[in-house]
């Protein structure tokens, strides 16, 4: 069949990429261009360097062992005070903040105090302003944000961090919680994913194999809360499974449980909500594949004997398989940025990393953490899709 | 024909488009919708609007200086007057994203609120965090955060913000802490670790929520039987829907709402003008019958009702054992502290 569609020539291409350029630019710089800005804000240094261009390059020299020389430290000074009246202060402040809690006000209140007095060495006297300029590691801190390049958001996001002597340690128990959080998300996906399957195919055969007078009102079910504000379905879960709730009303009345259970506010709260939100989005690539299935072969093969549920897996279950891939990555992908619904349904503890991303964007507005995080994110879910694309191609092999 | 007509009328709107000259954009203020936005719009906009001339466009937003630093980037903000939390104000004001006020024409630095005045704001109102219940559903009065830790004799949930923010402030004032010692503790690890400590106490007991507006909901349905809450609008709600909805002002954390105006306004001197009137005491005085929060003019302060001073956190009893928040703690540890809480909520129990 391929062989019989001519090849388009040359000539016929140009027009035909001129067609879609404006669509190939739009998508150029609406979506690869800001989309690239932000996440090359994981590895690239701009606040410190264009702070105090001259201290990042005599710093650059410095071994980090004992504490810079004068000259360095007098530049540093200069530059420090020139910050302070430009308004580029503030961006390095807070970036060195990141790295060491309270560097903040020890540059603000050491800017308020320059310049230094001309009669004394420059170190000496910036020690004199606050002791911790006395410290290699205060420095080593400040080198270390010198840029271009810098490996530490994506580190954060990792639990880790550069000690000195450039070696990679863990932070302390008590920060450690990105890698708690990814692992979170991927299982919160999968669960979410599976609870979807579950629940979706089954619906999705119904509505397939049923006559158009009772399977369209029931696809208008799936659809309509599909086409409901996700705000609106999710606070909806709230007054169902709250502890005053019809659930647990509902529960109680028939006494399987004594006293309301938490059904909400925690993890139970957040997979139910999410199934219910996603459900949709599984059911309806599904039951596209499911309407286009003949079912002329289980026919075939209940004559030949096969006890209905032998007929079904062997010859309906393999042609549906396109469709369960296609609607459990889409879940799986969109389960995984997931942010409304477990922030109004879960607790603490049960937030995933678009959560922290947008914590990071909004409120701290470490946007160099916000793209460290959303990188690994992206790497970890292209890594995962492919090993499942790989693993069910070659499932499907074995079936076809 | 129609084609050609159609391209020509085209042409023509998209040239006037162009050539629409300097014609200036409307004064532009900016707050935080709801009912705080209709309570200024009725203060002072509709009467700056009548009295000037100048009519005034609203706008509405959700605060994060990293908006205000991109309005100011490209020149026209397109904003011109904005109410901004104090974080804003600290960080903006030092980036050069804020217009420095002009004190003198304002009345004095002295003429306010200590916390309300910065160099490139001024309060707008005075707010607060603190303990509220539904008092249909407590029989007893819970007087203090020790109270709100007290599940044996106020049985249930407890609501809380799913931040550190204000969550540990709380916890040190309930371990007995008092307000001028928190902020000290909290710098220092054990101030910290005792916080986590007495939070570790209360964990099973807690429902997180992260919008205020949960709140309501919350404790009128019995999910919660008390919750740090924001008294504006349960007060609000207990006019307009006949709730008994009860807030304890013991140990309630206040904070200061201000008026910017942003840097590369067109408009400046208009912006700078609705500042000053909105910061006029006889106008002040305003703002709090219609929502229960504190002006920031003293003479507004003084002027205020018995029955309106005492739904905010300026009446004297209220403020006698209040706790302000510093917000410059928060610019610089926000980011290891919000780390160490989602850290702490992910251990359990054990930790």
């Amino acid at each position: 069949m391929r062989g019989h569609i001519p090849d388009s020539a040359p000539s016929h291409r140009l027009p035909a990429l001129l067609l879609i350029l404006p669509l190939g630019l739009f998508l150029a710089f609406n979506f690869l261009f800001p989309i690239g800005v932000m996440l090359s804000r994981a590895v690239l240094e701009r606040e410190v360097p264009a702070a105090w261009p001259n201290t990042a390059a005599a710093l650059s020299d410095w071994r980090g062992e004992r504490l810079p020389d004068s000259g360095v430290v007098a530049r540093f000074a200069e530059e420090l005070r020139r910050s302070r009246e430009d308004g580029t202060l503030s961006a390095a402040a807070n970036r060195l903040n990141y790295d060491i809690g309270g560097f903040r006000s020890l540059l603000r209140h050491t800017a308020a105090a320059l310049p230094l007095p001309p009669d004394r060495p420059p170190l000496e006297a910036l020690i004199a302003i606050d002791a911790r300029w006395g410290e290699a590691e205060t420095w080593n801190a400040i080198k270390r944000a010198c840029g271009p390049l810098t490996s530490f958001y994506l580190l954060a996001s990792l639990d880790l961090r550069l000690a000195a002597a450039g070696r990679v340690v863990s932070v302390p128990d008590d920060r450690a919680l990105f890698l708690d959080v990814f692992a979170r998300t991927f299982w919160i996906g999968t669960v979410v994913t599976l609870a979807c399957l579950v629940l979706g195919y089954p619906l999705a055969y119904l509505l397939a194999t049923r006559p158009a007078h009772i399977a369209y009102p029931l696809l208008i079910l799936v659809l309509l809360p599909f086409w409901t504000s996700i705000l609106v379905r999710t606070t909806a879960w709230v007054v169902l499974l709250q502890r005053n709730g019809v659930v647990n009303d509902l529960l109680q009345w028939l006494q399987l449980v004594s006293a309301p259970v938490d059904l909400i506010y925690n993890r139970v709260g957040v997979y139910v909500a999410m199934t219910h939100v996603l459900l949709p989005f599984l059911v309806l690539p599904l039951y596209g594949v499911m309407k286009g299935i003949s079912r002329d072969g289980m026919r075939a093969a209940a004559s030949l004997g096969a006890p209905p549920l032998l007929a079904f897996r062997k010859t309906y279950v393999p042609h549906t398989i396109p469709g369960v891939i296609a609607g459990s990555l889409i879940v799986f992908m969109l389960a995984l940025g997931y942010y409304v619904t477990p922030a109004l349904v879960g607790g603490p503890d049960d937030q995933m990393i678009a959560y922290f991303v947008a914590s990071y964007t909004n409120q701290s507005l470490n946007w160099g953490m916000a793209a460290a995080l959303s990188v690994l994110l992206l790497l970890a879910t292209l890594l995962l899709i492919g090993l499942y694309r790989s693993l069910v191609g070659a499932r499907i092999r074995a079936w076809g | 024909m129609r084609t050609r007509s159609t391209v020509l009328l085209f042409v023509v709107a998209i040239l006037c488009a162009c050539s629409r000259g300097p014609e200036q954009r409307p004064l532009t203020v900016v707050g935080w919708g709801g009912t705080s936005q209709a309570a200024h719009r009725n203060a002072y906009w509709l009467a700056y609007e009548k009295g000037t001339g100048v009519p005034i466009r609203e706008d509405v937003w959700h605060g994060g200086i990293g908006v205000l630093r991109a309005k100011v980037m490209g020149g026209d903000p397109g904003w011109d007057v904005v109410q901004a939390e104090v974080e804003e104000v600290i960080l903006g004001c030092e980036e050069g994203v804020l217009e420095p006020l002009d004190w003198p024409a304002l009345g004095g630095r002295d003429a306010f609120f200590a916390p309300a005045v910065h160099d490139c704001g001024v309060g707008a109102m005075v707010w607060s965090y603190l303990l509220a219940y539904d008092g249909d559903r407590l029989d007893d009065d819970p007087q203090s955060w020790a109270d709100f830790w007290n599940v044996a004799r106020f049985p249930g949930k407890r609501g809380m913000r799913k931040t550190p923010k204000y969550t540990l402030e709380i916890a040190l004032l309930a371990d007995g802490v008092a307000p001028a010692d928190v902020y000290r503790l909290l710098r220092t690890p054990e101030g910290l670790a005792r916080a986590f400590a007495k939070l570790d106490t209360l964990r099973p007991h807690i429902v997180w929520w992260s919008s205020i507006s949960q709140v309501p909901d919350l404790i009128h349905s019995g999910e919660v039987a008390m919750s740090v809450a924001s008294p504006g609008r349960l007060l609000l709600v207990n006019q307009t829907e006949g709730k008994n909805f009860k807030v304890v002002w013991n140990q309630n954390i206040y904070a200061v709402d201000f008026w910017v105006v942003l840097k590369n306004s067109p408009r400046r001197k208009e912006a700078m003008d609705l500042v000053r009137f909105m910061t006029r005491p006889g106008n002040q005085s305003r703002l709090p019958t219609l929502i229960p929060t504190g002006p920031s003019h003293k003479q507004a302060i003084a002027a205020m009702s018995a029955q309106d001073r005492a739904r905010t956190p300026l009446a004297p009893e209220n403020i006698r054992n209040a706790l302000a928040l510093d917000a410059e703690f928060w610019v610089e540890h926000l980011d290891p502290l919000t780390q160490r809480f989602n850290a702490w909520a992910a251990r359990g129990q054990d930790g």
